[in-house]
């Protein structure tokens, strides 16, 4: 019963601990956090499937 | 040659006669609720307007229920907690589509076409949403918001506004994030999607735009 919660306790967890001080890239005068990067770099990838991704056809357009 | 009493009669009804005029005259029912748009639309890219002004409304409407309950609500009960991170997460979308929203329009330089207007209340829209999710993160009421503004505060008192915005005043804040800037945000959406229904859809570099009449078919 224990080990079933621990586990379950596991998978509900965030997926990055978030009860320490965060991860920061030092890059020259630019510093962000590890989070902050992920979402940048998430829209980035979503606009090039945007401008990619061919769109569903819909019945006549002019 | 007109009817000059005809004319007089059409120019009657004062202000609002004359606001009716102009509004038709600018917006036709035909463009301001169209059933119909060029193909070119049909790309992914032209979605994230729509989805942008969607977080919004989820956005609005979890604020309304927050501000209707409280913090003993949303900081204890499992429902507020809820509805608490439910405005967080449509915010973190409304920011996450209108960035994209915002790269695809600076590709596609938006405002060709006389659209300049439209390009410029978006980019005060992003500039208001700034100022609206950096208050919101003040009122949290929690050591999170504490630290914001704690840090916030040597940064606007460098740049002499601190006196007149201040961050560590708590109701002045909170007046910014529920009022003010919702009013600002609420009235320049309004304006760029009116603008937007106006001129139309910026057409992708190079692409022909349909002629007026052209239509064949309905989206």
């Amino acid at each position: 019963m224990a080990m079933a919660a621990a586990s379950a306790e596991r998978v509900l967890a965030a997926p990055v601990d978030l009860n320490h001080t965060g991860h920061y890239v030092h890059w020259g005068v630019v510093q962000i956090s590890v989070a902050n990067l992920v979402v940048v770099g998430l829209m980035v990838l979503v606009f090039v499937a945007a401008v990619l991704l061919p769109f569903p056809k819909g019945r006549g357009r002019r | 040659m007109s009817d000059p009493a005809t004319s007089r009669e059409v120019r009657s009804g004062g202000w609002t006669g004359a606001v009716r005029r102009y509004a038709v005259r600018t917006l036709p029912p035909e463009k301001l609720l169209p059933d119909t748009q060029p193909a070119y639309m049909a790309s992914w890219i032209y979605v994230f307007g729509v989805l942008t002004v969607s977080a919004l409304v989820v956005v609005v409407a979890t604020g309304c229920l927050l501000a209707l309950e409280g913090p003993g609500w949303w900081h204890v009960s499992s429902v507020g907690k809820y509805v608490n991170s439910l405005h967080l997460w449509s915010v973190e979308l409304f920011m996450f589509f209108m960035v994209i929203h915002l790269w695809g329009k600076f590709f596609m330089a938006a405002w060709r076409g006389r659209r300049a207007m439209t390009w410029m209340t978006g980019a005060v829209c992003f500039l208001a949403s700034v100022g609206a999710a950096f208050t919101g993160y003040l009122t949290q009421q929690n050591f999170d918001s504490q630290w914001i503004s704690g840090q916030a505060k040597d940064g606007l008192n460098a740049v002499g506004i601190g006196a007149w915005f201040n961050v560590l005043d708590f109701g002045q804040m909170l007046m910014w994030h529920i009022v003010l800037l919702p009013l600002a945000l609420g009235g320049l959406t309004g304006l760029h999607v009116l603008l937007v229904r106006r001129r139309g859809i910026v057409p992708p570099i190079d692409a022909t735009v349909p002629t007026p009449g052209a239509v064949e078919g309905r989206l």
